[in-house]
């Protein structure tokens, strides 16, 4: 298995467990089931003791495996320099090595088979993906100085589809110009290709750039930091590159295109800083700059920010397969009571797949009067 | 076990308890070099009253039992020795009460000292508590439990002087207080009762599961400082500590020896750190400290080391990483501690014993202690690292541990938080008497012998 080497250098002290102000549980999977072995920490140790035919390769091993919400708070965290950063890949190693082995819990197995079969998790056809877009007039791409990539949440999720729209305005909004796929391009991959399902990840990859390089594509918008991610980091080993930033990046380099006017709501905000574009990109400041543009907004924080930001839980895959809902306990719900306690009134996001975890949250915490999950572009459509 | 399972189930909630071959495993062991020795479940409770229960329930089916906090005790306390179930406790980490004029906290028995510090910064920033160096998560009631100490020991001593009162659940499933805390709705100390808490500290969850307990708190300075005094002589160092600790102005003082970095090679450090309401205090504190040690520094066998800001920094961080970075030096994930608690005029002979003995086993060492009290004892610890993946090194290890801890008893000091082996080599020194009177007290708190059994035993 790749990255073993580093396998037996954890010392499972568990500081990768916490956030560096050390105010709560911040691994989301440690923090759903409570169990040593769902720390990172716990993953190294079992990975470890199953090369060495110690444990076998069970069910449950394999949700521990797969629960990981790839969020990076143990790479941030982990006291030890010389083989931080590999945690991660170590356990996409070990998720390849259960895909190897047939043995992955059945929902991974369900989201894989429909991103292999529609080269997307709702096994739609591609054709529809550019449908979110068919009441707006935006073209599909052909000069545009960019293209605006659009992750299979927001091309074909309800709500998903609600945040592309209102991005989609607000480039418009802000005179950047840019078109759209036509339907040729497939997932993004990011959330295969940290599930350890590398020949897929390269397929869907290759796809992608083969669609954006016939087009002449060289600089990408994405909504998802997901997206960003995957075409920012993973694309180039595999002959993509292009320059790619998250469309908060963008908008907060144009908000001098953008006036804003006060509407008297004086609103509370609170911004949940999404994986992929935070600790994973280490971009904290776009979203704030749009929020903090906002006339009379008061923006709070919460304990937990920035690069100590604590995961909603959709990450790694589990926005799809659901490995990490744990009642009470589930890190959207935690994630929910922790922005109400800020005293805000609306919970700002910047990932369609946030959107989604936290909405849901809110509505099992039954805090829908106090809180309200919000996309930052349309918070900032209101003060246009 | 099924019907135990079942009904272990009923009493936390099916997502608490795991019999799985996963969990048993990996609670099988600690990160030192004891053996691993496999519990049959691990239970999480969430209350006070699940963890009665859950007695009741051990006691009915006569089934081991195991608290655990952060499991971060190196010397394998933890261990389900007799198989049965492990209690990890950390579910359990409510801050119940801060009392900031009396300076107390009530916790839970899984709090974690991160989660305590982080919960003072924000809600209490004119208070602190007592930080081990141990890695965050590890919790207020198992360093409690084996009489730890950390940043303000010489301030108010071993953590358990610090305790202020307890809530345990007995062996038998009753729920007990000690301390003002069983006559009073205050929870400010142990005298003027008997005090009973003594039963549940230092016996390695052999007595009782702590669920919560009350903890001293300190005023937080907001300036901070830390000198380093050198000196080459270990036979200086008992001086050195009683002059510096006669000024009662240092919260900590932690002297360290290291052949690693070359520059540290053979010299004693002792950290003090201290800290003041203003700048002028800090002034005036530094110059006790620093005049204490005059004579020292008059005749050239001691002075303070110079130390740019973000060095200094990284000494004042609570808890330092750095110390759990120790376990990377052999690329091998472990290191393992005999921390001895003695008297300080020891320190030259437990300094000596070190080095003899790492050069005899050939591990990478570290030595130090923590000073405890107003000078009135030390914990001198002595660290190996070793490589997990190396069964070779980690043996070694495990040799200059066993002889180490033979060495501090020679000496007179006592093995802390002592593992199986040196728990053995306490008893045999121990009066009989002593050790007679710990089993009648053991045999009527837990009657069917259930709570971590294997260990404070003979073998
Ligand atoms: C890098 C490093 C640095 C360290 N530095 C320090 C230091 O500066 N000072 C210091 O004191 N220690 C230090 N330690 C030792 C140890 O980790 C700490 O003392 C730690 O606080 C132990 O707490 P824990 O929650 O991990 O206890 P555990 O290891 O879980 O348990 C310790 C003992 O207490 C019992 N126990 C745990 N919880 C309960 C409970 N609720 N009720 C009854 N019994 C219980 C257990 O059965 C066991 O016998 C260090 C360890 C490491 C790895
Ligand atoms: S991953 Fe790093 S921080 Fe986490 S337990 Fe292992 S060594 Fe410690
Ligand atoms: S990436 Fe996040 S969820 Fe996964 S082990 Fe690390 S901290 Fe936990």
């Amino acid at each position: 298995m790749k990255h073993e080497e580093i396998l037996h250098r954890c010392f499972r002290c568990g500081y990768c467990k916490l956030p560096s102000n050390y105010t709560d549980i911040n691994c989301p999977a440690y923090q759903a089931f409570r169990f040593e072995t769902y720390s990172p920490g716990g993953r190294m140790w079992l990975l470890r003791a199953w090369l060495n035919n110690e444990i076998s390769n069970s069910r449950r091993f394999s949700e521990i495996m797969f629960s990981c919400a790839t969020c990076g708070n143990c790479v941030e965290q982990c006291a030890f320099p010389n083989f931080k950063d590999l945690l991660l890949e170590a356990f996409a190693a070990g998720k390849e090595a259960f895909l190897d082995a047939g043995q992955v819990p059945a929902p991974v197995r369900d989201y894989l088979t429909k991103v292999q079969l529609h080269g997307n998790p709702y096994g739609k056809p591609g054709k529809k993906r550019p449908e979110w877009a068919a009441d707006l007039d935006i073209p599909v791409y052909s000069d545009q100085d960019h293209l605006f990539f659009v992750d299979d949440v927001g091309a074909f999720d309800t709500r998903g589809q609600e945040i592309a729209r209102s991005v989609a305005k607000m480039l418009q909004q802000a005179g950047i110009s840019f078109g759209i796929g036509s339907g040729e391009e497939v997932s993004d991959g990011n959330d295969v290709h940290e599930m350890g399902e590398t020949p897929l990840f390269e397929e869907l990859a290759g796809k992608n750039i083969e669609a954006f390089n016939q087009k002449g594509v060289q600089k990408i918008i994405t909504l998802s930091p997901h997206s960003l991610h995957a075409i920012k980091n993973y694309y180039p080993a595999l002959g993509g590159n292009y320059q790619t930033a998250h469309y908060t990046q963008i908008l907060a380099f144009s908000l001098g295109s953008l006036k804003f006017q006060s509407n008297g709501n004086n609103q509370r905000i609170t911004f949940h800083d999404p994986c992929y574009l935070g600790r994973r990109n280490w971009d904290y400041q776009s979203p704030r700059m749009l929020l903090k543009a906002l006339p009379d907004v008061h923006v709070l924080e919460m304990d937990r920010n920035q690069k100590n930001a604590f995961c909603c839980g959709g990450g790694g895959g589990n926005f799809f397969t659901d490995l990490l809902s744990a009642e009470a306990d589930s890190p959207g719900r935690v994630r929910v009571r922790e922005a109400a306690q800020t005293g805000a009134e609306i919970l700002a996001v910047a990932c369609p797949l946030c959107a989604g975890m936290l909405e849901d949250a809110v509505k099992v915490e039954s805090l829908e009067g106090r809180l309200q999950v919000r996309e930052i572009t349309e918070i900032m459509a209101e003060y246009l | 076990m099924t019907e135990v399972i079942k009904r272990l189930k009923a009493i936390v909630g099916d997502r608490f308890v795991s019999a799985e071959p996963e969990e048993r495993y990996l609670y099988s062991m600690d990160q030192g070099t004891m053996p691993p020795a496999e519990p049959d479940m691990v239970v999480m409770p969430g209350s006070t009253e699940e963890v009665s229960e859950i007695m009741r329930l051990a006691n009915e089916y006569q089934v081991p039992v195991v608290p655990m906090g952060g499991g971060l005790v190196l010397s394998g306390l933890t261990r389900a020795l007799k198989g049965g179930m492990i209690l990890d406790m950390k579910r359990m980490n409510r801050i119940t009460e801060v009392n900031p004029k009396s300076r107390y906290a009530v916790v839970e028995g899984g709090t974690s000292q991160g989660m305590l510090q982080a919960y003072l910064k924000k809600h209490h920033p004119e208070l602190k508590h007592s930080m081990p160096d141990a890695p965050p998560i590890a919790t207020l009631a198992g360093n409690v439990c084996i009489h730890g100490s950390g940043h303000l020991s010489v301030l108010g001593g071993f953590h358990s002087d610090m305790l202020t009162g307890m809530e345990v659940v007995l062996p038998t499933g009753e729920i007990v207080r000690t301390g003002s805390c069983s006559v009073s709705a205050d929870w400010f100390g142990k005298a003027p009762l008997p005090d009973l808490s003594g039963l549940f500290m230092g016996w390695s969850g052999t007595t009782g599961i702590v669920t919560r307990l009350g903890i001293k708190l300190f005023p937080n300075y907001r300036h901070n400082d830390l000198l380093i005094f050198v000196t080459e002589d270990p036979r200086d160092m008992p001086d050195v500590i009683a002059r510096l600790t006669s000024t009662q102005v240092a919260e900590d003082m932690t002297p360290w020896m290291t052949p690693k970095p070359e520059w540290a090679r053979g010299f004693m450090h002792i950290n003090i750190a201290y800290g003041a309401h203003s700048k002028e205090e800090l002034t005036f504190k530094r110059n006790l400290l620093q005049i204490s040690v005059k004579d020292y520094i008059d005749n050239k066998s001691g002075g303070f080391l110079p130390m740019p800001p973000p060095q200094k920094g990284r000494f004042m961080q609570l808890p330092s990483p750095d110390l759990a970075r120790f376990a990377d030096v052999r690329k091998g994930g472990g290191f393992e501690y005999v921390g001895a608690i003695m008297a300080i005029e020891h320190f030259p002979e437990a300094y000596q014993a070190g080095v003899r003995i790492a050069e005899k086993h050939d591990v990478s060492y570290s030595m130090g202690a923590r000073i405890v009290g107003a000078g009135h004892a030390m914990m001198f610890f002595y660290a190996y690292a070793f490589n997990r993946a190396d069964p070779e090194d980690m043996a070694r290890a495990q040799h200059a541990l066993e002889e180490t801890n033979s060495a501090a008893l020679d000496m007179g000091g006592i093995p802390w938080k002592a593992e199986l082996p040196a728990q053995q080599k306490i008893i045999e020194k121990m009066a009989p008497e002593t050790f007679a009177l710990m089993n009648r007290i053991r045999h009527t708190l837990d009657p069917n012998h259930i709570m971590n059994p294997g260990n404070w035993e003979r073998a």
